[in-house]
């Protein structure tokens, strides 16, 4: 689902974010992306998400290379990568239920279908009922939980999440991680950039180590030897 | 994408232009009476040219010219030419005004009549009153009857009593060419106001542009709100600018029949022809249109998500 070879990214400013990075990511797998602030996880989601295109080496989601992939069909490979933020994005002036439905209104889906979808997402996150507040009315927890919504409503084939509980208290924070899982274990690919230690060592799922924009521990080959290392 | 997602998609993004619209009254009050008061001057300018045109419209087929003849030829000879004059062709009426008479006729409504006993002597010639035949009243044929009163020597002056007219209707032309200048002037300015209000729109809306680019917002999906907003700008100017020119019509209507009805004439103002309308709605809506267009094309450009 994801592939990077040989990465590298620069910013404009001169600092060098990526330094040859390659991993890989299966279809339905889900892994965490660990290391410090600043060791290079969230360029590796902005490299996913095409937010930006690498410097060197090859990027690919979904069978497509980012690097060659033209302006016009950037939305469409957009819509197939379900994003969750840290500070969740969500437009304050819009209802929840205008918030989580916009991913399939971009995509021109009939508006029976929005609803009922916009309702499912909203169940599976626990929000059912709350369509029509706004993102201030609801809690930080909650905000978030919209944002993952709003992620998962297309159904996207990837999901990923750039320090999703940076925000919340840690039962929260376990609660929207859990949330993850349940994605993972009907199929969808999912990626969760965390520098929360903790929070991985709850799950026996696969963690990608960077640190100082390198991988340090690709975290492949055996699950097993990585839980096994804690 | 099916026929129905694409209306579906576009009514949303009418429906939402317009609630923003009415969110904000005063502003987009503001922005309507700008556009208005562009599209309505150049429309006025036009219809007055038209209304004047109509109103003159009944001088325009009585071309005649008055014919002085030199004082001193006697009053016989000047019943003479005037029979002469019956004879050319393409002459239709020939009236001959003595000097006396055009004198009492002066006296009657110029109001000299005290500095007229005053003189020695009648001062005014005998005139011939020409009327030529419909078929012969082309300029042409107008200066071929001037150049044959002209070379008898009895003759002093030959006025044509149509030149006013014409210079009317010039004048009229050079009013219809400067209401086009104007219309060119304002329509500029129509672009730049809601080039503006556009531009001031979206950099409002950066964060929603941003969050709608990042779930995979086509340009396209993302500049629809805009251009239905610049269209809606251009329809309520237009409206707004038809108010107007209403408004100064029946405003203007009793004096302009009080005028005519002192003139003579039956003439009323003529509302905006279906002409003019259809130019007021269709330039309001492509200047709104283009005008949102041009800017959201510059400015959404520059608007990319960031994480």
């Amino acid at each position: 689902m994801i592939q990077f070879e040989r990465v590298s990214k620069r910013y404009p400013n001169g600092r060098e974010a990526l330094t040859h990075v390659s991993f890989y990511l299966a279809s339905g797998e889900m892994a965490f992306l660990t290391g410090r602030s600043g060791a290079g996880k969230s360029t590796v989601l902005k490299l996913i998400a095409l937010l930006e295109r690498p410097t060197r080496g090859t990027v690919t989601v979904n069978g497509k290379s980012t690097g060659s992939l033209k302006a016009r069909h950037i939305p469409a490979f957009r819509r197939q990568i379900g994003v969750v933020f840290q500070d969740h994005k969500l437009l304050v002036d819009r209802p929840v239920f205008d918030n989580v439905a916009l991913p399939l209104v971009v995509a021109g889906a009939p508006l029976k279908e929005v609803d009922k979808r916009v309702r499912a997402a909203l169940d599976q996150v626990g929000l059912l009922g709350k369509e029509r507040m706004l993102p201030a009315e609801l809690s930080v927890g909650e905000q978030q939980r919209v944002g993952i919504a709003r992620a998962v409503v297309s159904k996207p084939p990837l999901i990923i999440a750039d320090e999703p509980t940076g925000n919340l208290d840690p039962d929260l924070a376990l609660e929207v991680m859990r949330l993850f899982r349940r994605f993972s274990d009907v199929g969808v690919t999912v990626l969760v950039a965390t520098h929360d230690q903790h929070l991985v060592g709850e799950f026996a799922k696969r963690e990608i180590v960077l640190a100082s924009g390198e991988i340090q521990d690709d975290g492949a080959d055996s699950l097993p030897h990585v839980v096994a290392t804690r | 994408m099916s026929l129905g997602v694409f209306g579906t998609r576009h009514t949303q993004a009418l429906l939402g232009s317009f609630g923003r619209l009415s969110r904000n009254p005063l502003a987009t009050a503001l922005t309507l009476l700008v556009i208005g008061l562009a599209l309505a001057l150049p429309a006025a300018l036009d219809l007055f040219v038209s209304n004047a045109q109509v109103a003159t419209g009944g001088f325009g087929d009585a071309v005649d010219m008055s014919v002085y003849l030199k004082t001193g030829v006697p009053l016989a000879q000047a019943r003479q030419l005037a029979a002469d004059a019956r004879e050319r062709p393409g002459v239709a009426r020939v009236t001959l005004i003595p000097a006396d008479e055009g004198l009492k006729e002066f006296r009657r409504y110029s109001g000299f009549g005290a500095a007229l006993d005053a003189l020695p002597s009648n001062p005014l010639p005998d005139v011939l009153h020409v009327v030529p035949r419909a078929s012969a009243s082309s300029a042409a044929d107008l200066e071929s009857l001037r150049r044959y009163f002209t070379a008898w020597p009895e003759v002093d002056v030959v006025q044509l009593d149509t030149q006013w007219v014409l210079r009317f209707n010039a004048i009229l032309a050079v009013l219809r060419r400067l209401a086009l200048i104007a219309a060119v002037l304002l329509g500029a300015g129509v672009l730049a106001v809601v080039g503006n209000t556009i531009r001031l729109e979206i950099l409002n809306r950066r964060a929603e542009i941003e969050v709608t680019k990042l779930v995979g917002g086509s340009n396209a999906f993302v500049r629809r709100p805009f251009l239905y907003t610049g269209l809606l700008y251009g329809i309520g100017g237009a409206v707004l600018a038809w108010v107007i020119l209403e408004a100064a019509l029946l405003i203007l209507d009793p004096s302009v029949l009080t005028l005519a009805q002192l003139y003579g004439s039956r003439f009323a103002l003529q509302g905006p022809s279906r002409q003019v309308l259809g130019a007021l709605f269709g330039g309001g809506m492509g200047l709104g249109w283009a005008g949102a267009w041009i800017s959201a094309h510059r400015h959404l450009r520059s608007i990319e998500p960031r994480a």
